[in-house]
């Protein structure tokens, strides 16, 4: 097993990002313009990035699977944008911010990037504003924060429930303004196929024209993989349905390490599935758990009852509730941290208190809150004796007020009024901590191939905090890569312009067509979303929320057998040489049947709780915590960085040992 | 529900085109327009045809991918929500529901239900941005105080998803809606001020270049909206530009 070297610069970690900057080559602007560079992905890190690079003077050239830049996931953020800026004078600092970060991510981060996170934070918040994006203010003109899930501050910056939007429009404009100098090719509709290597280094990418199936070729002296998570490896996750993670199993193919990949938020307030029909799954907010009570009937004849239709939640009682959020954890109650609301939603309906059809479904209640509302308001009116009916009339305005938008988007979906009756939510998988190794400059084990944003592994540990993966991504790819990258490029000055005329390329090219044409000639008789769902149902009940080594080793042979089945049976009507969005999806489930095997073998290896990764052997067996995550600091304090070997399951684990200088390793407690 | 759906089939930009006949059993009423579709295409691979191409990503009606005339009316016979958002109770079963592109000659067909829609990207190169390059020294974000009101509408103008179904939905074509949120975004913030007139004149000026129509104030484009973009801004721009236009620098 070989040692990673994470390059962390030496000295205090206050210094060492300064230090950093001030050591590394910088290319002489004159030379920035004979050097190209592909960004593969036009989320809020690659958008930023891309930007940033040509602003500086570098040839850019972009990819982006959608029609445009400005539809890449990063849009579908809602909730806002960490910064430690300290605008409340409630204390944050620098410091505050990376501490409840590697706290948050339950100690399997890396301390020196994170700690440079959270450095660079307040200059996005700068960077935004000079570029016009319209965070909310409050009445004297300054900015306005609001608090988010696991701190003790108020430090997050949003813009309505849009804030991924704005902030992904911020950095389309500044790309904007680069293609408009011609400083910023953009490949939009196109598929980014392999990387391609010469010498040993990142050289260019195959590309698909989406539009007319052709097979592009482009070279680059470097190339930064922005592309996103893989949740929907799943198949149902709160991803777009494009979100894939092909080119990050391409680079991984071709010598890129995947690290964690066991590391999956699973969002505990989400629109259950309603059918077999369902596609995606939607998100709600997480700030509704601040008003919020979750619970589900206490005997399992009212679950019944309210399964056919015989009762409302509204007829039950008080006591024939089960606060179980409240009861399991009277400290933090309904506001625990995400994977642990998570598991104790799967825990009340796995023994059968699920209060839907499907049985996977808990209920978000807001009575409480618009009586506690109604009765304040009332009191502010002047309202002596409220009836009923006003008092909740009151409140009801009150919710509406803060959660309005919310409130109508659960309508459309559902409807049902959630003013009247509970909401009904389930957890769904939200975000992939897991990703490309890379060192502190963010290049990947592939010389001059970088990992940006979620496609990257570096800064959330085995667990993201709300309003952090904004930051990451925007911090990457304005503040970080365009630094670092400069190091690696300052060797290429006299290189000259890659040829795309080389046996490599060719190679690369013909490899990805052959692929293509495979595919396409297989010919069976199921379709492609068919093999993607069932994927998705075994990575649900045996790599989801709560895994176990039998399930886990079942996982893997199962996935094989998918896999298997799906190069000897699926079908692909249409052609390679035209639009063909079934071909496109095929490709990508391909990846995600071999990534899914390389998630259930992580999983398996990690024999500890932690973060998003429950392992229900790994568990507190007595005292207070009992039944609660047990994490193992002992034999797993490292990072576990997987090498492709030709086979998923025949892959070979590195470790990056974590050192914690800064912080104290310490239990997460919220009982 | 049942249904029997006309949907708009062409094979590339240069095909001709035709509504085909599709009869489909079974809709439940929780599933969303584009799931039936999903539906739909499962049912066509079946039987070995061809499955229908659509636009579609995110499924929670922000990322504006999503591009359907149904029966008539640009993301459906609900308001505002995207095709993605609207939901089958809508319809009744045994409905005809005829599914067709956007049409404009601004936005041609590549294939089927899909639209090529760059001239929009066009239209914001031109302008649609405050020209500051990345930098660690830009001054204090609240240094520059901007008054609620002001923030709030250039946040309204700002929700904007480009999805062109004002362009869709107007009896002209038009792309002002889409032209005036950006330039009204940037027209209430300070940041906005320096580049303020050569913005709106170079991005009305692609505009017209790109082919879209006039506005006759009809307002279509506002109904259809899928995030409610007030024709106020349309009226913004015009001031902007003839300001603009008829004073120099």
């Amino acid at each position: 097993m070989s040692t990673l070297d994470s390059k962390i610069p030496e000295g205090p970690i206050k210094d060492k990002w300064t230090k950093h900057k001030n050591d590394i080559n910088v290319v002489n602007p004159a030379n920035k313009r004979l050097i190209d560079v592909i960004v593969v992905g036009t989320g809020l890190a690659g958008g930023a990035a891309a930007a940033s690079l040509a602003e500086m003077g570098y040839a850019v050239k972009a990819f982006a699977y959608q029609d445009s830049p400005r539809r890449a996931h990063s849009i579908a953020a809602q909730g806002g944008i960490n910064a430690a800026k300290n605008y409340q004078n409630d204390g944050d600092s620098t410091y505050r911010l990376f501490y409840d970060t590697v706290k948050g991510g339950d100690y399997r981060s890396r301390e020196a990037n994170v700690y440079r996170l959270a450095e660079v934070s307040g200059n996005i918040i700068d960077q935004c504003v000079a570029q016009g994006v319209p965070f909310a203010r409050e009445y004297g003109g300054l900015l306005d924060n609001r608090s988010f899930g696991g701190v003790l501050v108020s430090r997050t910056f949003y813009a309505k429930g849009q804030t991924g939007q704005q902030l992904l429009l911020g950095a389309y404009s500044a790309m904007n303004r680069q293609i408009g100098k011609g400083k910023i090719t953009m490949y939009n509709r196109h598929e980014m196929m392999d990387v391609v290597i010469v010498d040993g280094k990142a050289r260019g990418i195959i590309a698909r024209n989406m539009i007319t199936g052709e097979i592009e070729k482009h070279s680059a002296h470097a190339v930064v993989i922005a592309s996103g998570g893989y949740g929907n490896v799943f198949f149902l996750s709160t991803n777009a349905m494009g979100s894939n993670a092909s080119a990050a199993w391409k680079i991984h193919k071709k010598g890129a390490f995947f690290a964690n990949p066991c590391y999956t938020q699973i969002h505990p307030t989400c629109i259950p599935r309603s059918g077999d029909f369902q596609s995606k799954l939607t998100l709600m907010s997480e700030s509704l758990r601040n008003d919020g009570r979750i619970w589900v009937p206490k005997n399992m004849d009212d679950v019944k009852a309210i399964r056919d239709g015989k009762k409302k939640p509204t007829d039950l009682s008080e006591e024939e509730r089960d606060y179980y959020l409240e009861r399991r954890y009277p400290a933090f109650g309904n506001l625990v941290p995400r994977d642990v609301a998570s598991r104790a939603a799967k825990e009340r309906c796995d023994a059968g208190f699920g209060v839907n059809a499907t049985g996977e479904a808990v209920y978000l209640d807001f009575k409480s809150a618009i009586n506690r509302y109604g009765n304040e308001k009332a009191h502010v009116l002047g309202i002596h004796n409220p009836s009923g009916a006003k008092v909740t009339e009151l409140g009801e305005a009150v919710i509406e007020e803060k959660y309005g938008n919310l409130f109508q988007m659960y309508e459309k979906i559902v409807a049902e009024n959630p003013y009247k009756t509970p909401m009904m939510i389930y957890p769904a998988v939200h975000y992939t901590m897991g990703g490309i190794w890379c060192d502190y400059n963010l290049m990947t084990t592939i010389p001059g191939c970088y990992a940006a944003g979620e496609a990257n592994f570096s800064d959330h540990g085995a667990n993201r905090l709300g309003a952090s993966a904004l930051m990451q991504g925007l911090a990457d790819g304005y503040f970080v890569l365009p630094y670092t990258i400069g190091d690696y490029l300052a060797d290429d000055i006299r290189t000259g312009t890659i040829s795309t005329d080389s046996s490599e390329f060719n190679d690369a090219a013909k490899e990805v067509a052959d692929r293509l044409e495979k595919l396409i000639s297989i010919k069976g008789t199921k379709s492609v979303d068919s093999f993607h769902k069932r994927l998705g149902e075994v990575m649900w009940n045996k790599v989801g929320m709560a895994r176990n080594a039998k399930g886990l080793t079942e996982a893997m042979d199962e996935i094989k057998q998918i896999r298997e089945d799906f190069w000897k049976d699926v079908r692909i009507p249409g052609g390679v040489n035209e639009l063909n969005p079934e071909l496109e999806k095929a490709g990508r489930v391909a990846d995600f049947l071999e990534l899914g095997e390389l998630f259930a073998k992580d999983a398996l290896q990690r024999e500890e709780s932690c973060g998003g990764h429950f392992r229900e052997e790994s568990v507190e067996e007595d005292g207070l915590q009992k039944g609660e995550a047990k994490r193992n600091d002992k034999d797993f304090t490292h990072v576990a960085a997987w090498e492709y070997k030709g086979d998923p399951r025949e892959a070979v684990m590195h470790k990056e040992e974590l050192e914690f200088n800064d912080i104290e390793l310490k239990q997460r407690s919220y009982k | 529900m049942d249904l029997t759906l006309k949907v708009w089939r062409q094979k590339n930009k240069e095909d001709k085109g035709g509504i085909e006949t599709y009869p489909i059993k079974g809709i439940s009423e929780h599933a969303s327009f584009l799931e039936m579709l999903d539906v739909l295409n499962e049912q066509l691979i079946s039987e070995g045809k061809e499955p229908v191409a659509f636009d579609h990503d995110c499924r929670e009606g922000i990322c504006g991918t999503c591009s359907l005339y149904i029966n008539g009316e640009a993301h459906g016979p609900d308001r505002k929500v995207t095709t993605c958002q609207l939901h089958m109770r809508m319809f009744k079963d045994g409905e005809t529901v005829y599914i067709e592109p956007w049409r404009s000659k601004s936005m041609p067909v590549i294939k089927d239900l899909i639209v090529d829609r760059t001239a929009f990207e066009r239209i914001q190169q031109a302008g649609g941005f405050i020209s500051v390059n990345t930098s660690g020294n830009t001054q204090d974000a609240n240094a520059l105080p901007i008054a609620k009101p002001m923030a709030d509408k250039a946040m309204d103008a700002a929700t904007c998803i480009g999805c062109g179904a004002c362009v869709a939905t107007c009896k002209n074509s038009s792309a002002m809606l889409f032209v005036a949120a950006k330039v009204s975004q940037y027209s209430y913030l300070p940041q906005g001020q320096i580049e303020r007139k050569e913005r709106v004149l170079n991005m009305v000026e692609q505009m017209d270049k790109e082919g879209f129509g006039n506005c006759t104030n009809t307002g279509a484009c506002e109904v259809e909206c899928p995030k409610g973009i007030s024709l106020e801004f349309i009226a913004r721009m015009n001031k902007e530009y003839l300001g603009a236009s008829i004073v120099s620098e």
